[in-house]
C-alpha cells in the first residue's frame, strides 16, 4: 500500500480540474453565455463550411479574405453615424448593417477590377482587401479619440469578441446561417454547374454572373453573422478549412458540402467547448485551429486521398510490381539482381535465397507470363476496352474478367502451349 | 415575326431558310479586344444533318459556336434557333464544349456529370430520382461508358472524358447538337464511339454541328460544311463547298498545295 499511495498524491488536479471543464462545456454545462456562444459558433461553422465549398470548387475562395476585410469601414462608418444621430454606437444591427453595406462595396470593387480593367483577381483581391482594412482602421483609431460614445469593443470585430454575447446576439446568427442554408439548398444545383462547367452553364441558361453573385451574397451573409464569434480576418479560415478538409473524403460534390457542414459545425462547437473551459482563450481563434485539427486529420488519414493513405499505396504498389516483375524474370529464366524483388519473392515462397524458383513460383510464373498475352489481346480489343482500363501490369485476369471471356481468349492465343493454369 | 436587319451582304433576316433552319446567324461579328475573331457571319444550317466548321487555328471555329450559344457576346448579329430567338429555345440546343476547359480533379463522377444534363429539366428542387438515373445511364450504354459510371471523372482517358459529355448532352434530349473539337486529342475508339452516336442522332431527325479540324475525314464524317477564316469562305453540301479552292481561300497559305490537291484527289 505504502508504494502505491505517493503517486496518488501526484495527481495533476489542475489538469484534471480542466478535463471536468471541458466536458461540461462539451455538455454545455458551463453557464448561459457559454452555452449561446457555442451554438452560435455551430451554426456559424456549419453555414461556413457549407457556403465556403461552392467557393472552394469555384475556386475563388480568396475572394472571401477580399468581402471580410472590406466589412471595417462599414463598421466603423456606422458607429460614427449611429453616435451622430444621438444613439449606441455599439447597436449590432447596425454594425452588422454598416459591414454588409462596405462590404458590397468592396465586392462590387472586385467584380468592376477583374470585369472591366486587364487586373487579374489576385490582385484586385490584393488591392481591394487592403484598401479597405486600411481605411477601416484609420476609421477604428478616429473614434478611438473620439470620446464620444462608448468605443470599447469595436476592436472585437477584428478577432471576435464572445465575452458579452447575448440572446439576441445568438438569434442573429441563428436566423442568418438558417437563411444562408435555405439559398444553398434553393441554388445547389445552379452553384455546382458553375463551377464545375461555366461555359456549359451559360449554354443552359443559368445566369452565370447572377449565380456568381448570389454565391458572393451568401459569403458576404457569413462573413456578417460571423464578425462577433470569429471577427473579420479570421473568418476567411472557417470558409475555407472545411470544404478543403470535407474533400479529403469524398469524390461527390454533394457529399463535401455535407461534410464540409459537419466539420464547420463541430470547429465552432468543439472550439467555443474548449475556450470556455479556460478563463483567457480567445473563442474565434480556437475555432479556427480546431478546424485546422480536423484538416490535419483529414490531410493525413483520410482513404483515397490522404497522405499516409498515398505513401501506403504506393509501397503496396511498389511491392506488386517488384513481385511481378520477379515472376515474369522466373518465366524467361532471367537472373533477379534487385534485392527488394528477390526478398518478396523468398518472402512469398516463390524463389530461393539463390533466385532459383521453387515449384510454386515456377506456377506463378507461368501464370504471370500468360496473363500477360492474355492482357494483349484484351487490350486490343474495343469489346474488353472497361477491363482493358483497368489495366497496370500487375493485376490477375481472372479478376476483371470471366472465366468464360478468360476460356475465349485462351482460344486465341492458340490454347496452352505447355503452361499450366 | 419579320425581322429587318441589313447584314454585310445586304440580306435581310426574311431570308430563305431562316424559319425553318435549326440554328440561323446572321451579321455576326465577335471581338476580342479591337481585332474580330468572327466578321460578320452569316450562316444558315441545314435541319437533319451533319456540318463541320471547318477553318485554319484562330479562325473563329470556337467562337462562332459559342456565340451562338451566348457563350461570348457579339459586337453585333443575330442568333435565331428554330426560327426564334435563342433565349426561347435553349432547351432544345446541347453543348459540348473543349476537354480543355474543364478542372478534372473537381468532385464529380461520371454518372453526375451526365446528370448535368438534366438540371434544367430537373429545375432547382426536384430530387433525382431512379428514372433519372436510369435515362443517365442509357446515355452513357450509348457512348460505351456504362461500366464507368461511378468512377470520379479526373480516373478517365481523354477520349472517355470526351464521351462523358457527350452522354450528358444526349441527356438533355435536344434538337441541335454543337460540339466544339470532339476529336482532338482523343483515341480511334473513341472516335469511332462518337461518330456513330453523331450518325444516329442524324438518323434519328437531330441537327449536329461539329468544330472539326481533320480535313481528311470531313467527306466521310459530314454531310455539310462551313469554311470560315474570321469570314465565311463557303457552305453548302461537301461535294459543292469542300473543294480545292474554298480550302485555299481558307486556309491561305497555310495549307500545302500538295495537301490541297491530295484532299481534292480524295474528293474525286
Amino acid at each position: 500500500m505504502a508504494g502505491v499511495w505517493p503517486r496518488h498524491r501526484s495527481i495533476n488536479w489542475r489538469g484534471l480540474w480542466a478535463r471536468a471543464m471541458l466536458w461540461d462545456a462539451l455538455l454545455l454545462q458551463l453557464g448561459y453565455n457559454a452555452t449561446l456562444v457555442a451554438i452560435g459558433a455551430t451554426l456559424l461553422g456549419i453555414a461556413a463550411g457549407v457556403t465556403g465549398t461552392f467557393l472552394f470548387l469555384r475556386k475563388r475562395a480568396l475572394v472571401s479574405d477580399a468581402v471580410s476585410h472590406a466589412t471595417l469601414p462599414g463598421v466603423g462608418l456606422a458607429f460614427i453615424l449611429m453616435v451622430a444621430l444621438g444613439g449606441d454606437g455599439r447597436n449590432l444591427i447596425g454594425l452588422l448593417a454598416g459591414s454588409a453595406l462596405s462590404a458590397t462595396a468592396g465586392l462590387m470593387c472586385l467584380s468592376w477590377l477583374t470585369r472591366r480593367t486587364r487586373l487579374a483577381e489576385d490582385a484586385a483581391i490584393g488591392a481591394v482587401l487592403s484598401v479597405f482594412f486600411g481605411f477601416g482602421i484609420v476609421l477604428l483609431t478616429v473614434i478611438q479619440t473620439m470620446g464620444s460614445g462608448r468605443q470599447a469593443g469595436l476592436e472585437g470585430f477584428l478577432l471576435g469578441s464572445t465575452a458579452g454575447m447575448l440572446f439576441s446576439d445568438a438569434m442573429i446568427i441563428a436566423i442568418g446561417g438558417a437563411l444562408t442554408l435555405a439559398v444553398i439548398l434553393l441554388l445547389r444545383r445552379p452553384m455546382t454547374l458553375v463551377a464545375f462547367d461555366p461555359e456549359f452553364a451559360v449554354s443552359r441558361g443559368v445566369p452565370v454572373h447572377r449565380v456568381d453573385l448570389a454565391m458572393m451574397g451568401l459569403v458576404m451573409a457569413v462573413t456578417v453573422v460571423g464578425l462577433k464569434i470569429v471577427g473579420l480576418i479570421l473568418i476567411v479560415a472557417l470558409l475555407i478549412i472545411p470544404p478543403v478538409a470535407a474533400r479529403f473524403w469524398s469524390e461527390r460534390s454533394d457529399r463535401v458540402v455535407l461534410l464540409a457542414g459537419v466539420f464547420g459545425g463541430l470547429s465552432g462547437y468543439v472550439g467555443a467547448a474548449i475556450s470556455a473551459s479556460a478563463p483567457n482563450l480567445p473563442t474565434g481563434p480556437i475555432i479556427v485551429l480546431v478546424g485546422f485539427a480536423l484538416f490535419a486529420v483529414s490531410l493525413l488519414l483520410a482513404p483515397g486521398r490522404g497522405v499516409l493513405a498515398a505513401v501506403l499505396r504506393h509501397m503496396r504498389f511498389q511491392r506488386r510490381v517488384h513481385l511481378r516483375q520477379g515472376l515474369l524474370a522466373l518465366a524467361q529464366g532471367q537472373p533477379i539482381y534487385e534485392r527488394l524483388t528477390l526478398r518478396l519473392l523468398r518472402r512469398a515462397g516463390l524463389a530461393r535465397a539463390d533466385g532459383v524458383a521453387t515449384d510454386e513460383g515456377r506456377a506463378r510464373a507461368a501464370k504471370a507470363l500468360r496473363d500477360e498475352r492474355r492482357w494483349e489481346i484484351v487490350r486490343g480489343d474495343l469489346a474488353h476496352e472497361a477491363a482493358a482500363a483497368l489495366y497496370d501490369g500487375l493485376r490477375d485476369i481472372e479478376t476483371v474478367l470471366t472465366r468464360d471471356q478468360i476460356a475465349e481468349i485462351d482460344r486465341r492465343i492458340g490454347g496452352p502451349k505447355g503452361v499450366g493454369a | 415575326m419579320t425581322l429587318e436587319l441589313a447584314t454585310a451582304q445586304g440580306q435581310t433576316l426574311t431570308d430563305s431558310g431562316i424559319e425553318t433552319s435549326p440554328l440561323a446567324i446572321r451579321g455576326l461579328t465577335v471581338s476580342y479586344g479591337q481585332k474580330p475573331a468572327v466578321f460578320s457571319v452569316d450562316m444558315t444550317v441545314q435541319p437533319g444533318a451533319m456540318t463541320a466548321i471547318i477553318g485554319p487555328n484562330g479562325a473563329g471555329k470556337s467562337t462562332l459556336l459559342k456565340a451562338a450559344l451566348g457563350i461570348v457576346k457579339p459586337l453585333s448579329g443575330q442568333v435565331q434557333v428554330f426560327g426564334q430567338p435563342l433565349e426561347q429555345q435553349r432547351a432544345r440546343i446541347a453543348y459540348v464544349p473543349q476537354r480543355a476547359s474543364i478542372d478534372w480533379d473537381f468532385p464529380t463522377r461520371v454518372i453526375d456529370v451526365v446528370l448535368m444534363g438534366l438540371y434544367r429539366e430537373l429545375g432547382l428542387l426536384r430530387r433525382i430520382r431512379g428514372g433519372h438515373r436510369k435515362r443517365a445511364m442509357e446515355c452513357l450504354a450509348r457512348v460505351g461508358m456504362q461500366d464507368f459510371a461511378k468512377r470520379q471523372i479526373g480516373q478517365l482517358s481523354g477520349g472517355q472524358q470526351q464521351r462523358v459529355f457527350l452522354a450528358r448532352a444526349l441527356a438533355q434530349a435536344a434538337d441541335i447538337y454543337l460540339l466544339d473539337e470532339p476529336f482532338a486529342g482523343v483515341d480511334a475508339a473513341t472516335e469511332k464511339a462518337i461518330i456513330s452516336v453523331l450518325k444516329s442522332l442524324r438518323a434519328e431527325g437531330k441537327t449536329v454541328v461539329v468544330v472539326h479540324h481533320d480535313l481528311a475525314t470531313v467527306a466521310d464524317y459530314f454531310d455539310n460544311v462551313f469554311l470560315i477564316n474570321t469570314r465565311k469562305i463557303a457552305e453548302g453540301p461537301v461535294a459543292e463547298a469542300f473543294t480545292a479552292d474554298t480550302l485555299q481561300a481558307a486556309y491561305g497559305g497555310r495549307l500545302a498545295t500538295a495537301q490541297v490537291d491530295q484532299l481534292a484527289r480524295a474528293l474525286g
